[in-house]
């Protein structure tokens, strides 16, 4: 890590928001920098000062007041919260109507885009996801030992899935990449994040996939987001209530590719095959 | 609609949204200036948020209410924009007008600005700040809010917020070493 890099990080360290890996990288670089250093510590005693500091400024009484005329309740239980009572329309329409009616703004887009924005994470903290992530790569190098990659070893996609069979709490899908360009070459019972998870084993010229399987926290889809760890390339993406991870030492492109590949395989198709 | 129906979600949204007033306050003040405005702009903020209540599904109440009203403000400084704005300028070029983020200086100003207590010094000199530097300390120093929260408000990449905290703070601190070194 260089100073530059250090100088925008120890902001994400001070405010926590920084994974165990990244933390760690700051850390040893202010060790052996002794201006970075300063800054983190200058950096730490003004954010103390901010949080001490009383900069949040508390509404009015007359606003609160007009903001809760102006958001009428039926009068019956009394839902007073203490405010003055203004009487409401004396106050609501005050220079607001003239000043802020500003037609055709477009809330409903904003709002839209501003949930559909993507993150550009990289570092950010998600220390689940980067813990099980390490795990993956760690069973991946495991699975490469001698006699470790496969517990059924065939190409047959239906000699596959049935052999998970009873040993999950899920089916795991399994396809047959071959004429796509990646061969089945098995599966096998792995341990992911302290669970049992299927592994399906592929094969790419000499590369070995490893593509793990286990049910999803929560049901939400997400798109394959990618990193590399310890040189590996590592692929996650969840849908249909599972949790994938693709590992190999191909390059990111060709691992993506794998993934469009098997997603597309997953997809109904039109006939029965 | 049943008036109850309205009833009930007025009620409903009074209970999420009103507890975040003084955030949603906090950053008008800073973005608008004028207090008045402010004002003003809080209260168009919480009529436009009762009017997308139905379709509100998140993010939470909070960073959803700040990105109501920065659109707002944003609504009103383009209505007001009828005499030629300044040029555009980059982050960079903005950045530029404080050519010492980082001074050596000769008391550690963090432990004099801790000894005052002097508020209304930072607070002045966080309004200082140019957009978007001052946006993003506040949203995260005062408001209290994720990165990943301030990244889907202001619809930028994570590390964008970053850099901006970065600058911000850089600047504050330079601003403040500054303002004591010149003090009697």
């Amino acid at each position: 890590m260089n100073c530059s890099e250090a100088e925008v990080l120890i902001h994400a360290l001070i405010d926590g928001e920084l994974d165990a890996g990244h933390a760690r990288d700051v850390e040893a670089h202010v060790a052996t920098c002794p201006d970075c250093a300063r800054k983190l510590a200058a950096f730490r005693e003004l954010r103390r000062t901010m949080s001490v500091a009383d900069l949040k400024e508390k509404a009015p009484a007359s606003l609160r007041a007009r903001i809760e005329a102006a958001l009428p309740l039926p009068p019956a239980p009394a839902r007073a919260t203490g405010a003055v009572v203004v009487p409401a329309p004396v106050l609501a329409a005050r220079r607001f109507n003239r000043r802020f009616f500003v037609g055709g703004f477009a809330l409903g887009t904003a709002l839209s885009g501003a949930v559909a924005a993507t993150l550009v994470l990289g570092v950010l903290n998600d220390d689940r996801q980067q813990r099980i992530a390490g795990e993956v790569v760690t069973a991946h190098l495991r699975s490469l030992q001698p006699g470790h990659l496969t517990d059924v070893e065939t190409s047959d996609r239906h000699t596959v899935k049935p052999w998970f069979n009873g040993k999950l709490d899920v089916a795991p899908p399994v396809v047959d990449l071959t004429a796509q360009g990646f061969t089945l070459i098995g599966g096998r019972l792995d341990d992911v994040n302290g669970e049992t998870a299927a592994a399906i084993v592929y094969r790419r010229r000499n590369h070995v996939i490893n593509l793990f399987v286990a049910p999803a926290q929560g049901a939400r889809q997400q798109e394959p987001a990618s990193q590399t760890r310890h040189g590996f390339n590592v692929l996650h993406w969840q849908e249909n209530g599972l949790d994938f991870w693709a590992v190999s030492d191909i390059a990111a492109g060709e691992l993506d590719e794998f993934a469009q590949k098997f997603r597309a395989a997953l997809q109904p198709s039109p006939a029965p095959s | 609609m049943s008036d109850d129906g309205d009833a009930d979600r007025t009620r409903r949204f009074r209970e999420a949204a009103l507890p975040h007033l003084d955030d949603v306050f906090t950053l008008a003040r800073y973005l608008m200036r004028d207090r008045a405005d402010a004002e003003d702009a809080v209260q168009e903020c919480f009529l436009r948020a009762l009017r997308h209540f139905d379709s509100y599904r998140g993010p939470a109440m909070k960073p959803w209410l700040l990105a109501i009203l920065r659109n707002v403000c944003k609504a009103e400084f383009a209505r007001r924009a009828v005499q030629p704005a300044p040029p555009e300028r980059t982050e960079e070029e903005l950045a530029a007008d404080d050519p010492s983020p980082w001074q050596e200086p000769q008391l550690s100003p963090e432990a004099e600005l801790l000894r005052r207590h002097d508020d209304e010094a930072i607070r002045r000199l966080v309004a200082s700040l140019p957009q978007p530097f001052r946006e993003t300390i506040v949203l995260r120093d005062i408001n209290d809010l994720s990165y990943r929260d301030i990244a889907e408000m202001l619809r930028v990449p994570v590390g964008t917020v970053m850099s901006r905290l970065a600058r911000a703070r850089a600047m504050l601190r330079a601003r403040w070493t500054l303002e004591q070194g010149s003090a009697p």
